[in-house]
């Protein structure tokens, strides 16, 4: 049931803003091949700029680029961009809030084979707690192509999150990108699965296999970490009275951390946290690697049975 | 412009230093906190820089197709500070609430924080990506910007920095001139000690830049060169600058422990008495 990567359709629609805003760069660290920004150096290579294997450096000449008025789009693995280049994204792009694109590839443990270090589990941790960031992982292509849109019109910093693997269509035909609102993908009254990126399909197949043992799960797609939807999380809260997140990522500091907070500032409510459990990751098949680490649809069944019996 | 400055030119430029000096030590001693060497070091630069080179008006500091200025060693930003006052920027009063509370003047530049800031530093090594950045925008955008970034020569140590020189010289970012304040002195002690980043003028050559050196405090030879950078094409330029940390005072001069200390009010008011017998 795999359509597209999130990364194929990040470099597609890359290609497009680049045709109808001039404004927008694109900036690459020796792995346009595999961002797929190569779909936009290929259609304007004067707005396309590699700089190498130096992802510090990349961040400042966005910076750079960005106080002058462009729109630069900055893409390389998840890992570099965030770990290596934190304090550059921090000071020199956050810090003065200039208007630059963090657009991180491979990100999660899907990265797959190549092992831990490539395995980027704690970025969205690192990038929600910058101020001026705002942090958008996409579920499926269609949703990738309009965050790219949202990126280019929005003012400020952007962090976006994309994969390595092909993932399902999930959000639907008709469908409007709203910054900061969680999308529903699902109604139910027993327990609210929070879902985010690659892990909202994970997240609809549990809700089907939690219906069909009589427990109706709410499926939501937060596919913007920050500023999240707190209306969302506490009406979930108070409607279903359980929670679990649901993240390609460590459970510490990312969707299931920014979840915990709204719900312990709001409306209290027992969660479960399904994502990599505080530890590296290992080389494998994608596949192999979330089912090792806990990341299935039967997680999250197993996850919200639990939080359900936690009720009070 | 002549390639030259004329004897009124120059004597304006060194009362206009003996003014920024003057504002560094009241403004670092008021806060009680701060890097006075490595801003006496860099006055000469910046004070060539913004009152016989740069194209920046006061009254629209956000000017696209101004030249742009960044501060790499941001620490240095009562330099920075002193500098944009003279110009004009803001008020001269203003830089008595150097790093208080609810100030503009921030500790380290902040573009959101004051005018005539064209980019946020202080963590070093960042600078010379970000001018790279402004160069190749205005390159792009096809203006005659240019851009000057001042870096200090412990920072040199900083990796980045190399690949923002890769970087300026393989987009052959000729509207690019950096200066590298070359006082010999970092925190901890001179650099050749604390971790040598000798020869200078050589590496960058290797990283293939064009290359000047001069006296930093020769108002003349500062000019000099920024003018031969603007007519070097192909390349960007740095100008190694042999400056004297703490120049001006003599207490200050070459020492180390005046990198980030504050002179105490008595201290205050001897150094700029020095530094005003120098007008007479």
């Amino acid at each position: 049931m795999g359509k597209l990567a999130t990364r194929e359709a990040y470099g597609d629609s890359l290609k497009e803003l680049g045709d109808k805003n001039q404004a927008v760069v694109v900036l690459d660290a020796d792995l346009s091949k595999s961002t797929k920004t190569v779909v936009f150096a290929k259609a304007h290579p004067d707005r396309f700029i590699n700089v190498g294997i130096a992802e510090q450096n990349m961040m400042g000449i966005a910076a750079g680029l960005a106080a002058s008025g462009k729109i630069p789009f900055v893409s390389t693995f998840a890992m570099f961009a965030t770990g290596r280049a934190f304090e550059q994204v921090r000071n020199s792009i956050c810090y003065p809030k200039l208007n630059v694109k963090v657009a991180a590839t491979h990100a999660g443990l899907t990265v797959g084979e190549d092992g831990a270090s490539h395995q980027s589990i704690e970025d969205i941790s690192l990038m929600r707690s910058l101020p001026n960031m705002t942090v958008i992982v996409p579920a499926d292509a269609e949703e990738t192509r309009q965050a790219v849109e949202f990126a280019a019109k929005h003012n400020g910093p952007v962090y976006l999150r994309l994969g390595r693997m092909a993932v399902p269509d999930v959000v639907g035909e008709g469908y409007q990108f709203a910054h900061g609102k969680a999308l529903q993908l699902a109604d139910g009254k027993d327990v609210t699965l929070a879902a985010t990126g690659i892990m909202v399909s994970a997240a609809l197949e549990a809700a089907k296999t939690l219906a069909e043992e009589g427990i109706s799960a709410r499926v939501l797609n937060i596919h913007t970490i920050k500023p999240i939807d707190r209306d969302a999380i506490a009406k979930a809260a108070k409607e279903t009275g359980a929670l679990v997140s649901c993240e390609e990522h460590s459970v510490i500091g990312g969707l299931g951390s920014a979840v915990a907070e709204v719900l312990a500032e709001t409306t209290p409510a027992p969660m479960e946290r399904v994502g990599v459990k505080d530890t590296f990751g290992e080389s494998g098949t994608p596949g192999d690697l979330l089912v090792k680490y806990g990341l299935t649809a039967n997680d999250i069944v197993a996850a919200a049975k639990k939080a359900i019996s936690r009720k009070a | 412009m002549a390639d030259k400055l004329t004897p009124e030119q120059i004597s304006d430029l060194q009362a206009k230093a003996r003014v920024i000096r003057r504002n560094i030590i009241a403004m670092v001693s008021e806060a009680k906190s701060g890097h006075p060497g490595g801003s006496l070091s860099a006055t000469d630069i910046l004070a060539t820089l913004y009152f016989a080179e740069m194209k920046v008006d006061a009254k629209n500091p956000q000017d696209p197709l101004r030249d742009r200025f960044v501060l790499s060693k941001g620490h240095a930003a009562p330099v920075l500070y002193a500098t944009l006052a003279a110009k004009g920027f803001f008020p001269e009063e203003e830089l008595l609430t150097l790093r208080k509370i609810n100030s503009r003047m921030q500790g380290h530049p902040s573009i959101k924080d004051l005018p005539g800031i064209d980019m946020s530093t202080g963590s070093l090594g960042q600078g010379l990506s970000a001018a790279s950045g402004m160069a190749l925008a205005a390159r792009m955008d096809g203006r005659s910007s240019r851009v000057y970034a001042v870096l200090g020569d412990g920072e040199l140590q900083e990796g980045m920095v190399w690949e923002a020189a890769m970087f300026a010289a393989h987009y052959k970012l000729d509207n690019l001139t950096a200066f590298v304040d070359f006082n010999g002195l970092q925190i901890d002690g001179p650099i050749e000690q604390v971790m040598s980043p000798l020869p200078i003028p050589e590496k960058w050559q290797a990283f293939g830049w064009n290359v000047l050196q001069i006296d930093g405090h020769d108002h003349q030879a500062i000019y000099a060169a920024l003018q031969e950078a603007k007519a070097h094409k192909g390349r960007p330029t740095v100008i190694v600058a042999k400056t004297v940390k703490g120049k001006g005072v003599c207490k200050m001069e070459n020492a180390v422990d005046w990198h980030g200390k504050a002179p105490s009010q008595q201290e205050c008011e001897l150094f700029i008495q020095e530094l005003e017998d120098l007008d007479d």
